[in-house]
């Protein structure tokens, strides 16, 4: 009888988390299907859901008008650079917050966290004349030290988070063997935390490939990421809803195929140390 | 042997690379609209003739606004070529942001802009920026519906006329709207509808001392108006509605009338739109006060003070803006899709006379005045906008206001006193009052 309970219980659990994926993947799903049908069909009132006449004349015009490669080149590199630069900075940081801590220890990470708080529009001005001073705007490498900068709350955050979880006494024992610093954090540390660094890593890649404010105002033609792709095809006058789903969906693909396959890494990492 | 071939490349790569980079690359930032997207599609032809290649940066236009002003005032020199509207290019023109556009050549026949367009893209006699497509408003509406209501639109309707012929065309369970028109919050969008309709009903933002002026009659007339005609004979959740959404439901036959831009009559008269072969179109009403509730705006192509490429982009502007663009946009995809709106020689062109917006796009541009916009005398030159450097900020938080009004969240007499405080707090800390 219990078990018939469990099972049951394990249905309606299996059942609503199909809904609540389905209702969260809507949007995508729309998105993509309004990708494959004309303008006219793209605002049809009721809403076509699948019965339309499907063409793929958005991806061919799209592709015609845009350098895609160009932008997805841009997206890849500075949304990667951003990531793997944070990580960097982010290991040491969040190693001596965690296993030395001091007393001023978690009045930093809230300082750290503090920053997010700012509305970016905030400091647009500053950082872009700072841009001018050194001739970053429109450069890849000015963006990605940005956007590095932007993320390293939540990466240190986040590493500080599993390197807790981690027993130092392990630590202790690497170097009662003689390990030194670099040893201890490369060689111990690291692989232990391999989940937790592995999902910080792709939660941030993601967040840098999303971010949009910085994208947009830093960039002109060079360095502009899939964030200004898409920005070129919406328009407040005009009904360009089918080419710009085409546009969203060649900017999502690479990272909704990047999440699916690393779907299991992520959830791992995400839910690391929450059941003790 | 082989020392020697490899030297030859590399002088013939080094060449290559060093012409190559001789040509010089404009790049323009460009807002994403049909007559935009084309002009990209023709770069090949400007290339061709100059040699000065050409790099687009298009945005949408609230996201372009906000980055080429970041842009030009902090001098960033990101961008050779500019795309703006009537509104910035006097005030940048004013502050000296803009490079002068007063030595274009004699092939270029500047004579030619129309002189609505001239003046609203000048500073003090000076051209600031040459308008690619111009625009006003105008009534489009189907001729079909209106025969049915046995009502015919005269060329130049009242509101009175517009309000009776939206009731009498609305079908409520054909789920036909007698009237769509844009009351989504926004300074360019229902915050420049009901500033140009507030003109003919004897209203306007400012008195000469700059003091605000919603507190008169002719506001709560205006808006009054506006909502109870929606109410009546508008679709449904209306507040929300610009440009796009009321193209939408005019284009899926949902709308007897529609006031707004002139561009969209090609889209309205297009292949998207299920009632193509019934629209008509007449000018944008009035109340008989001697004022219509038609704009003028224009997107112009201008050169930021700074940019290094001043020469290439002075040649640019003349290719984009020239009789021979137009000529060859309708050679490849015929009158309709032209440009319009800039230039007097394209309304003269017995092929341009034959589409049938053409006549009435010009009547609505050659009647509206930025510089004599209101029937009570104003301070401001614009129509559907006061071109001051603080008004895009005032007329958003303003239309927020009258667009929680038209959803029914405050009454009209809360959302004209709370916009009269704030354009009146705001102007005062301008330091106009």
């Amino acid at each position: 009888m219990a078990r018939a309970v469990t099972n049951q219980r394990k249905m309606i659990n299996t059942g609503a988390a199909w809904i609540i994926g389905l209702l969260i993947f809507f949007p995508i799903l729309w998105t993509i299907l309004t990708s494959f049908k004309s303008e006219a069909q793209a605002i049809a009132d009721p809403p076509i859901f699948l019965f339309f006449d499907w063409t793929t004349e958005n991806y061919s015009t799209v592709m015609e008008r845009s350098n895609y490669g160009r932008f997805l080149w841009n997206s890849i590199f500075i949304a990667g650079g951003s990531t793997i630069l944070g990580i960097i900075i982010a290991v040491p940081a969040a190693w001596s917050m965690a296993f030395v801590p001091s007393k001023r220890t978690k009045d930093i990470l809230l300082w750290m966290l503090s920053t997010k708080m700012l509305p970016a529009v905030g400091v647009l001005y500053p950082i872009y004349l700072l841009f001018i001073q050194f001739g970053l705007l429109d450069n890849v490498y000015g963006l990605t030290f940005v956007l590095m900068l932007i993320n390293l709350p939540i990466i240190v955050w986040m590493l500080y988070t599993y390197f807790r979880e981690i027993p130092g006494e392990i630590l202790e024992a690497a170097r009662m063997d003689g390990a030194t610093l670099r040893d201890e954090i490369l060689y111990v540390l690291t692989p232990m935390a391999i989940p937790g660094i592995a999902s910080t890593l792709l939660l941030n890649f993601i967040l840098a490939w999303n971010e949009a404010f910085w994208t947009l105002n830093l960039t002109a033609a060079k360095a502009a990421p899939l964030t200004a792709f898409i920005a070129s095809y919406s328009s407040p006058e005009g009904l360009f809803y089918a080419k710009l789903s085409a546009a969203s969906t060649m900017a999502i693909a690479p990272i909704l195929i990047l999440g699916w396959f690393s779907q299991k890494q992520l959830v791992r990492g995400l839910t690391f140390g929450a059941v003790k | 042997m082989y020392l020697r071939t490899a030297l030859c490349a590399a002088s013939a790569l080094a060449l290559t690379a060093g012409a190559a980079m001789a040509q010089s690359t404009l790049t323009i930032a460009t807002v994403n609209n049909g007559d935009m997207i084309r002009m990209q599609g023709y770069t090949g032809d400007f290339t061709e003739k100059t040699g000065i290649a050409v790099e687009w940066v298009t945005l949408e236009e609230n996201v372009l606004r906000s980055r080429v002003t970041t842009d030009i005032t902090t001098k960033g020199g990101q961008f050779d070529i500019m795309t703006i509207g009537m509104y910035e290019t006097p005030i940048w023109g004013a502050n000296g942001w803009l490079v002068p556009l007063d030595d274009l050549s004699a092939e270029y026949d500047v004579d030619d802009i129309l002189p609505a367009m001239a003046g609203g893209l000048s500073h003090e006699g000076t051209l600031y920026a040459a308008p690619f497509y111009g625009e006003s408003s105008m009534i489009m509406y189907r001729t079909d519906l209106m025969e049915k209501a046995g009502m015919e639109m005269p060329d130049a309707p009242t509101w009175q006329f517009v309000r009776e012929a939206a009731a009498a065309m609305t079908d409520r369970d054909a789920d036909i709207n007698g009237i769509c028109l844009r009351g989504k919050a926004g300074w360019g969008e229902g915050g420049a509808f009901i500033t140009a309709m507030s003109n003919s009903f004897g209203a306007r933002w400012f008195d000469m001392e700059w003091n605000a002026q919603f507190d008169t009659e002719a506001w709560a007339n205006t808006l009054n108006f506006y909502k109870g005609m929606m109410d009546e004979s508008g679709p449904a959740g209306y507040a929300t509605n610009g440009f796009n959404e009321n193209l939408s439901l005019f284009n899926q036959g949902k709308c007897g009338m529609w006031i707004d831009a002139t561009v969209a009559a090609s889209f309205v008269t297009g292949g998207d739109s299920t009632v193509a072969d019934s629209v008509g179109f007449a000018l944008a009403p009035d109340t008989g006060l001697g004022k219509r509730s038609n704009w003028l705006w224009a997107w112009a192509l201008a050169v930021p003070a700074g940019t290094q490429q001043e020469a290439e982009a002075k040649q640019f502007i003349e290719w984009a803006t020239s009789k021979e663009y137009i000529a060859l946009v309708a050679e490849n995809e015929g009158w309709a899709n032209v440009p319009p709106g800039a230039r007097t020689s394209l309304y003269e062109n017995p092929e341009y006379q034959k589409v049938p917006f053409a006549q009435k796009t010009l009547d609505s541009i050659l009647s509206a005045d930025p510089t004599d916009s209101t029937v009570e005398p104003s301070p401001y030159v614009g129509i559907q906008f006061a071109a001051i450097p603080e008004f895009a900020g005032i007329a958003t938080e303003v239309s927020q206001e009258f667009s929680a009004a038209y959803a029914g969240q405050q009454s009209i007499e809360d959302a004209l006193a709370k916009a009269q405080a704030i354009t009146n707090e705001a102007m005062e800390a301008a330091g106009y009052r």
